[in-house]
């Protein structure tokens, strides 16, 4: 549709663009087609029940034959369109602005959030690519272990060394093992607390779980006899948006549930006397063995509780809440290992599993974990129930494994190299190979 | 005659590590730890295989390989460099620039002497 600035234009170009003829449309609305077209050239003017009834057989909204579309909207459409690397057939935003308005804003609104998306992207590649410090870091980093590795292989050679030698490569290995450790400690910090601001928006899942553990997964309001409302405590939460305050909620209104059924005195000290054994607990308490897991997770660390983690999936593994605990963060994005028994239990509902699971090389690696799947919403003739899986995470010593089950965090970081779960090679097996 | 190798690295524990493997395999191995003063060592003792870190202290191997091409007297000495950059771009600038030869860190002790014995003997 040609762009025109009166509303006749308007109604004209509309008509051609759907191809219909100026007496047919001037019947449907009841004027003659010599009125129309008197109209169509700006000689009458028009409104009321004559524009609307044009509009709806032009199929457009009657603002927009009076008014056209907003500048505004236009020009951002336009600049939308110009942004996309396609060379699509596309019409007049005009068009588009008239008809759909809705649709337009939620175009333009994306477009805006890409173009934002975009220079955060840039922010962050430029700063992984161009910034000294992280060179830096990264530098030091590879070039102790290149060190450790090239000391390491003439220790481990065939040809014996002579006590000095052997010395002094054990020295350098020690002293590249500290630099490596420290400058590992620095790069992860420099990662995790960027000194810029890069605009990356944070997803309401994110917002939600960075509130809650901010209070370490211990919500003291809601405890008690007298817990506080839970739209008082979402409300002086300062979420960013709708969705993150749902979210919170949604999640608050089931931990008041857990507290209600499980009041924290009496639970606390039954956990402590039951090895926060979830399944003796779930007989005692009389409630779901799900809803005790929970609860446990949720005691507060000043009641001298061990590190207790959690985490809780829907049947196509997302993850739907984490409290993360030393050597096990089961990060939201998927790729996770599908040892772990809460993906296990996803295939057995009802089924309790009780396993220990081992992480390859790391300072903490074995975890006694519990896990179960259930239905939750409602049920009925029509509706299929939905699963989650609830997995309690408690770290026990190496030497209390019984059977384990030797699992990863993801294959990309796992050096498991025989492993029939794998999904994708690992850059950590590759290296490890190389050494 | 021993060939006499020269690494140009700044990492202390490196230069002890490979200049212990390669004086192993029968070179005579001089070192030196910074970029901005290594085209003089260059000069003053020419070795048969310089061995050399993209990231020194001073001037970067990059600069260093570049001038070392452009000096008649010098210009034919092979050159391995080592980098903890492993990317395409990195090796064709390398390369591009007048390297014989390009390893990525962490590389293996193997990889370093066989490479080294490829260069000098060829």
């Amino acid at each position: 549709m040609a762009q025109t600035g009166k509303v006749g234009g308007r109604i004209r170009d509309r008509r051609m663009d759907i191809s219909m003829q100026q007496a047919v449309l001037a019947k449907a609305v009841g004027i003659s087609a010599s009125y129309l077209n008197l109209i169509e050239h700006n000689r009458r003017n028009i409104g009321g029940k004559l524009l609307n009834d044009l509009a709806i057989h032009l199929d457009v909204r009657a603002e927009w034959l009076a008014n056209g579309a907003e500048d505004t909207l236009l020009s951002a459409l336009q600049e939308a369109a110009s942004s996309s690397s396609e060379n699509h057939d596309l019409q007049p935003p005009e068009e588009l602005a008239g008809r759909f308005p809705g649709w337009a804003a939620l175009i333009v609104e994306q477009a805006d959030r890409i173009a934002s998306l975009q220079d955060s992207m840039a922010a962050v590649t430029d700063r992984i690519t161009h910034d000294p410090a992280l060179a830096t870091a990264l530098h030091e980093v590879i070039s102790s272990v290149t060190a450790i590795r090239s000391s390491a292989s003439i220790l481990v050679g065939q040809e014996v060394l002579d006590t000095d030698w052997q010395e002094r490569f054990h020295r350098n290995i020690y002293e590249d093992s500290r630099r490596l450790a420290e400058n590992s400690e620095t790069l992860v910090s420099y990662l995790e607390a960027p000194d810029t601001e890069t605009g990356l928006p944070i997803a309401p899942f994110e917002e939600v779980q960075e509130k809650i553990a901010g209070l370490d997964f211990h919500i003291a309001e809601l405890e008690g006899d007298k817990p506080k409302a839970v739209a008082d405590i979402v409300g002086q939460g300062g979420f960013k948006s709708d969705a993150s305050a749902a979210l919170y909620t949604s999640y608050l209104t089931g931990y008041h549930q857990d507290a209600v059924q499980l009041p924290l005195t009496q639970f606390a000290l039954s956990a402590r006397e039951n090895n926060y054994n979830p399944v003796v607990l779930s007989r005692i308490f009389n409630a779901p063995l799900a809803q005790v897991m929970r609860r446990l997770a949720s005691l507060p660390p000043d009641m001298d509780i061990p590190p207790i983690g959690l985490v809780i999936v829907d049947a196509a593994g997302g993850v739907a809440f984490h409290k993360p605990v030393e050597g096990f963060d089961m990060m939201r994005s998927g790729g996770h290992c599908p040892l772990w028994p809460v993906f296990s239990a996803l295939s057995r509902p009802d089924q309790p599993i009780r396993a220990v699971a081992a992480l390859p090389s790391a300072t903490q690696s074995h975890y006694q974990c519990y896990a179960v799947a259930s239905s939750f919403g409602e049920v009925g003739f029509d509706t299929l129930p939905q699963i989650r899986a609830t997995m309690l995470v408690i770290p026990v010593a190496a030497e209390n494994e019984g059977a384990t089950v030797p699992v990863g965090m993801a294959c990309r970081i796992c050096p498991r190299d025989a492993c029939t779960a794998r999904r994708e090679p690992s850059i950590v097996a590759n290296i490890a190979a190389r050494l | 005659m021993a060939k006499k190798v020269l690494l140009i690295e700044d990492e202390p524990n490196i230069i002890e590590a490979m200049s212990f493997i390669l004086s192993r395999d029968g070179y005579t191995v001089h070192t030196h730890e910074n970029g901005e003063t290594a085209l003089d060592k260059i000069r003053a003792y020419p070795p048969d295989l310089i061995i050399l870190d993209v990231m020194l202290p001073g001037r970067s191997g990059y600069d260093v390989l570049q001038d070392l091409r452009s000096e008649d007297a010098i210009s034919d000495i092979p050159v391995l460099m080592l980098t903890a950059r492993g990317q395409t771009k990195d090796r064709e600038q390398a390369l591009r620039i007048g390297a014989n030869a390009f390893m990525t860190k962490p590389f293996s002790n193997a990889e370093v002497r066989d490479v080294v014995q490829k260069l000098i003997e060829a």
